[in-house]
């Protein structure tokens, strides 16, 4: 008799767990396309990804993914903020999408409202100057990436193991 | 936060960064109190990198807001009960 052997791509210690990931203004094309990526390797852990942003943000998400193969949850931007700020919810992960100084004062409200690990995620234009004004206690995972989404892509494929096994 | 942009403001600075609406906040107005991201200000969570200056001029209220495709906005608003709101926690908090 063959003996067929699943590979399972879901590691024990992530099942159950939860993500969200904070989408700023999708005036930097990548954005989308990352954000469904990576919901899509969080499922893969048994990570539940919730995607918050404002209304532009999620409906790209939205339309992108009609069927809700890789997005799940979608939650508007100030009603997570409310909602993490007032303990009425939490993530064990909060990923944030950073390309402009907006970006930077959204990651430094949630780390300091929250326990859970914070990580940004810098592209765009400025992103080196994004980075360096981030003194607050966060991982970061930032590289220059505008229009095309490998090199963003390829940074998530070398950190995200990491950050789901160790934080 | 849309009850903030219903309530009458005056926009002191428009795309500004978090650290020029707290050095203004800081040089300009007579009174202020250093805050933290999530201290709610119109009932709602303020936006920014610690710590969030928040001036105070008799009623009047000057505080940032950050929406996510504009950057962040230094505004003012005449409140007589937020304003003491605001005096009261942030003291509380300093004891």
């Amino acid at each position: 008799m063959r003996k067929v052997v699943l590979k399972m791509s879901v590691e024990k210690g992530t099942v159950g767990k939860s993500a969200v990931l904070v989408l700023g203004c999708p005036q930097v094309p990548i954005q989308t396309g990352i954000a469904l990526y990576l919901a899509n390797l969080l499922k893969k852990k048994g990570i539940k990804p919730t995607i918050a942003g404002n209304r532009a943000a999620r409906l790209n998400a939205e339309v992108s993914d009609p069927d809700r193969h890789y997005i799940g949850e979608v939650i508007d931007l100030d009603r997570y903020i409310d909602d993490i700020a007032a303990g009425k919810r939490q993530f064990d992960y909060h990923f944030i999408f950073i390309h402009n100084d907006s970006g930077v004062s959204y990651a430094a409200t949630v780390q300091a409202i929250t326990d859970a690990p914070v990580i940004v995620l810098i592209y765009g234009e400025h992103f080196q100057e994004m980075a360096d004004s981030i003194e607050f206690p966060c991982e970061k995972i930032a590289v220059k990436a505008v229009h095309n989404p490998m090199p963003l892509k390829n940074k998530i494929d070398e950190v995200l193991p990491w950050v789901v096994s160790n934080l | 936060m849309g009850c903030i942009e219903s309530l009458k403001y005056d926009i002191v600075l428009r795309g500004a960064s978090f650290k020029e609406c707290r050095e203004y906040v800081r040089s300009h107005c007579k009174e202020y109190h250093d805050v933290q991201p999530g201290f709610r200000i119109f009932e709602k969570p303020v936006i920014g990198v610690p710590p969030i200056s928040v001036g105070i001029d008799g009623d009047v209220v000057t505080f940032p807001y950050t929406k996510p495709c504009y950057g962040t906005f230094l505004m003012r608003i005449e409140d007589h009960d937020e304003a003491e709101n605001i005096r009261s926690i942030a003291l509380k908090k300093k004891k």
